[in-house]
């Protein structure tokens, strides 16, 4: 048996665990930069994880076991996600374990338990934030059905390496149907990670935020692999969208120039895409939470405009 | 010499029918009766499943012609893959439920008899596996209505109240009028298979040789379609089902909405792809969209609910929508003559329905428990059960995750298949089918993603928190054999969502029976570990990969993390530093809701009104504040109440004929005679 893409394999989760709080650092110095603040560095999300990994943890009185395993299990599904995803390359020997719908899957079994742990404690922030994920998590979920039903007509699969071949032996041109799918995803990524305009991951006022209403009551090492394992979220939503639309420089052999060559185009893909997504989290403001039918609406839509324009152009 | 499968099964069904003889003989010992009886009806289940599974996996056919029956018309029975996959979904859960049962009717010992119910209860598992097994028209109607009757007993079995009195009712009418819609489907297809003069076209061979022309073929569809529907709970004819199964026993629950509306299923699949055979592609679209609409209805109805059991019951709508999206896309695949399409989408239909059986019967079985010991339905009154309950909360919660399509459940593997189906409704040469089908997806998927959210929601009010309610009761963990009940049944969707590869192995006769060819070679190229239908290329799924992947990586961040010993410090909620917090602040199953009922409101008949109490000084300051929210069914509206009130209406006008004098019933049967004597003559 060939260890090499299982190695491989171990370096793609390594880059995941390590790269995820850099990226999120970087964007973060974007923003500052954006609006003119002076930054704390891209790599103030290694010392934030670091002390929270030393803090103690403290429990409300009444959390049950749901509320302790919960960190372990999203951080578990992330991990998972990072192996299956083509990062480094499209031969790895865990990318059949999932094609992008159960991948999609795995992140909603994360946030099914990072909802009930909200509901737990038996705070009213908790349940108001698990509400609010369940009722958009299940207006995004159509729309990314949507987008993936377009995306794989293309390439006949709905295997990510598969989709990622079929853009790089495919003619590079710009097909209509691509350009629809991938707003679409791009908006659903955004409602998915919890962005603006769908969900601030920087507020804790009472009244708008989402996720962190439902992470309020975590302490200690549970709430840094959860705080770990959103900006893993945020990096492998990235790299999904790469791996489908934009996968050139991925390596398709297990040779190491390739792999390394590989890594530096990702690392440029993943600097562009922090570029974007701090434009688009500087240039909007957060909706209401009855406005993001619109949004994912239009989500949806775009998508289907994409199915009908391979239909009818391609 | 060995027994086969289909003497197995009638052993099974013999034992069933010797269990309510029993059932009499120890009616005066009661404390004695209940374990005796259910579990034999344990092993009279788990005899008849382990004889359908025989037959499913060795692809076996066998007919058998009773010596009973009326006079010339015997009655026949056959076992064949497909029949044998429903005896194995039902006698499964039979088998699991009636272990279960073993402690929770226990909990009416000393208040009434239930020697009623244990007859019923044997009768009506009797009638399900007869259903299955029968081969001619005649026994699966006695069957069908031997099922219907013991089942209106179940659900009327706590009889003092009224609500189980009215609802036991709507469900006799329904299932009634369903039956007669299948009476008439019979009658055309047995009439054409042999002339309507000759009454030999009542067994199904006969209709399985017969080529039917293509109206008179889709009037006995229409007609049986909505026959089975009705008995299904398809959305519109869906409203007897939140009302029938909370009100029953929850074993009664578990069973009525596990495998009692499969039945149903059965009977559409066994009328469309055996009887019929060749059928257009738009029979397909009907199920489709009955599906779709099913589904989404459905699920939208149970988040709307605070009852339980109720949301439960909406919830077999979601499911049974689902089931039939799988087969209707398999109905239009056969239609265009795309074998592997059917059988993909066939197989997802009915994979999903031997989850739903297994968890749905989970959930009803937990909510049984819950029920059992809070004595409490509205969920608006729980809370924090997971500290009193540990093992049911545990049980429930794989049956909520199985149920939302999360892997690496049950759930989800059957969804998954569906939507490969779907992705594959390009192949179709009907560009309109080609961009209508997809929106179906979407709809499943939306599906989908509401179940997880009601469930979050069923879960997280019921179990987690702390009570609700005004005075804390006094709750006790579920007894062990309901416990024992509850674990099989989860066990089973946990194996069920990790090794489908191996399932759908054993279940590809069934397909090869009914659309021609199977999805075995496919589906399992690169061994049991890999789900691939169609192709490797295509997509794949590793179920045991994703469960002890997501294991380990638990299990070792856990170990690396308690490598040196943090310490854990229990302390009062925190909540922003906000102080005088207490249980009726918390999120309960109406506010959790609140968003969906705001975006999808529009579907629903909502009337929602917040009054101050007139007390009240100053409108700014409100002592207290009534908050009324009412949500009902618009269906009910719009196509039941006009139908009752015609009924009442012609019953009135006909009820006129009822003098109470004798003279005038007199002459109406003198009226009669003449009328039969000049007419008939």
């Amino acid at each position: 048996m060939n260890i090499y893409p299982l190695l491989i394999e171990m370096v793609q989760v390594l880059i995941l665990l390590s790269v995820a709080p850099a990226f999120v650092g970087w964007v973060r110095v974007l923003k500052c930069w954006s609006q003119g603040r002076s930054s704390a560095g891209i790599f103030q999300p290694y010392r934030d994880l670091s002390k929270l990994f030393s803090k103690d943890v403290v429990l409300a009185e009444n959390a049950s076991w749901i509320f302790r395993f919960t960190p372990y299990l999203v951080f578990g599904t992330a991990v998972l996600a990072g192996g299956i995803i083509p990062i480094l390359s499209t031969d790895l020997p865990l990318a059949a374990t999932a094609d992008i719908i159960v991948l999609v899957a795995l992140f909603a079994i994360a946030r099914f338990f990072t909802a009930l742990a909200g509901m737990d404690i038996g705070t009213a922030f908790g349940g108001m934030g698990s509400s609010r994920e369940m009722t958009i998590a299940s207006l995004a979920e159509p729309a990314m059905l949507m987008a993936i039903f377009t995306m794989s007509l293309a390439s006949r699969s709905t295997s990510l390496s598969q989709m990622a071949q079929a853009v790089l032996s495919g003619q590079p041109v710009l097909r209509p149907s691509v350009a629809f799918a991938l707003l679409a995803f791009i908006l659903i990524a955004l409602a998915e990670t919890g962005r603006i305009p769908v969900d601030n991951p920087a507020t804790h006022l009472e009244l708008t935020m989402i996720h962190e209403a439902m992470i309020l009551e975590y302490s200690g090492r549970h709430l840094a692999l959860i705080e770990w394992a959103s900006m893993m979220k945020l990096f492998l939503f990235s790299a999904l969208g790469i791996a489908a639309f934009a996968p050139w420089g991925i390596s398709q052999s297990d040779d190491l120039l390739p792999v390394f060559a590989a890594f530096l185009f990702m690392a440029v893909k993943l600097g562009v895409a922090g570029v974007c997504l701090v434009l688009i989290e500087t240039g909007l403001a957060k909706m209401r939470l009855f406005r993001l039918t619109e949004f994912l609406g239009s989500a949806f839509l775009l998508a289907t405009l994409g199915m009908l324009s391979y239909f009818i152009l391609e | 010499m060995m027994p086969t499968p289909i003497e197995t099964a009638s052993a099974g069904v013999l034992g069933l029918l010797f269990i309510v003889v029993l059932a009499g003989i120890f009616h005066r010992n009661q404390r004695l009766l209940l374990p005796v009886c259910f579990s034999l009806a344990s092993a009279a289940s788990l005899l008849t499943a382990v004889a359908g599974g025989w037959a499913v996996g060795q692809g076996l056919t066998e007919q058998v012609v009773m010596l009973i029956g009326l006079p010339d018309l015997p009655f026949h029975l056959r076992l064949d893959p497909l029949s044998g996959f429903f005896l194995t979904v039902i006698g499964l859960l039979a088998f699991f439920v009636s272990v279960y049962s073993i402690g929770y009717v226990k909990g009416f010992l000393g208040k009434r008899s239930v020697t009623s119910l244990v007859i019923f209860y044997c009768l009506f598992l009797a009638g399900m596996f007869m259903v299955v097994l029968s081969d001619d028209a005649l026994i699966f109607l006695i069957s069908w209505e031997v099922m219907a009757a013991a089942s209106y007993f179940l659900v009327v079995f706590e009889d003092e109240q009224v609500e189980n009195r009215r609802a036991a009712f709507l469900y006799m009418v329904v299932a009634h009028v369903g039956a007669i819609a299948i009476l008439l489907s019979f009658g055309v297809l047995a009439g054409l298979a042999t002339g309507f003069g000759s009454f030999s076209g009542y067994t199904f061979d006969a209709m399985r040789s017969a080529r039917f022309p293509v109206e008179w073929a889709t009037a006995a569809f229409l007609l049986s379609f909505f026959g089975f529907a009705a008995k299904a709970g398809v959305v519109p004819l869906h409203v007897w089902l939140p009302e029938a199964h909370p009100v029953a026993p929850s074993n009664i629950s578990a069973l009525m909405s596990g495998v009692m509306l499969k039945t149903a299923i059965y009977g559409i699949i066994r009328i469309t792809f055996d009887l019929i055979r060749f059928f257009p592609w738009w029979w397909g679209a009907i199920v489709l969209i009955l599906g779709l609409v099913s589904a989404v209805m459905g699920v939208l109805y149970a988040l709307m609910q605070h009852d339980l059991k109720r949301l439960l019951a909406y919830h077999s709508v979601e499911n049974i929508g689902i089931i039939l999206i799988g087969i209707g896309l398999a109905m239009i695949f056969t239609a265009f003559k795309l074998p592997l399409l059917a059988a993909l989408a066939l197989t997802a239909g009915i994979y999903h329905t031997l989850n739903h059986a297994m968890f749905k019967g989970l959930l009803f079985m937990g909510a049984g428990a819950v029920l059992h010991a809070t004595h409490e339905r509205n969920m608006e009154e729980m809370g924090g059960l997971i500290h009193l309950m540990p093992w049911t909360a545990v049980l429930f919660l794989v049956g909520c995750i199985s149920i939302s399509a999360l892997p690496p459940f049950n759930g989800f593997v059957s969804e998954w298949l569906t939507f490969q189906a779907f992705l594959l409704s390009p192949s179709l040469p009907s560009p309109l089918l080609k961009l209508l089908i997809p929106m179906g997806a979407a709809l499943l998927a939306l599906t989908g993603a509401l179940a997880a959210a009601c469930f979050v929601k069923a879960f997280g009010v019921t179990f987690l928190g702390h009570w609700r309610g005004h005075h804390t009761p006094h709750v006790r963990e579920a007894g062990w054999m309901m416990r024992l009940g509850m674990g099989m049944a989860a066990l089973t969707c946990l194996l069920l969502g990790i090794f489908p590869t191996l399932v759908i192995g054993w279940m590809d006769t069934v397909s090869e029976q009914l659309v021609g060819t199977g999805l075995g070679t496919s589906a399992g190229t690169l061994g049991w570990m890999w789900l691939t239908p169609v192709a490797y290329e295509r997509a794949s799924y590793s179920g045991p990969i994703v469960f002890f992947g997501i294991l380990s990586v638990v299990v070792a961040a856990y170990l690396l993390l308690h490598v040196r010993p943090g310490a854990i410090h229990r302390v009062p909620i925190w909540d922003c530093g906000f102080q005088k917090i207490n249980q009726r602040m918390q999120y309960n199953a109406t506010s959790f809701s609140m968003p969906i009922r705001r975006i999808f409101g529009f579907l629903f008949h909502v009337r929602e009104q917040v009054r101050l109490s007139p007390q009240t000084p100053h409108p700014a300051f409100p002592r207290r504040i009534h908050y009324y929210l009412r949500v009902r069914d618009r269906f009910w509206g719009w196509l039941y109440r006009p139908v009752i009130e015609a009924s009442f209406w012609i019953s009135r006008k006909v009820g006129r004929l009822q003098q109470g004098r004798i003279q005038a019933y007199l002459i109406y049967s003198f009226i009669t005679i003449i009328i039969l004597l000049v007419f008939v003559r």
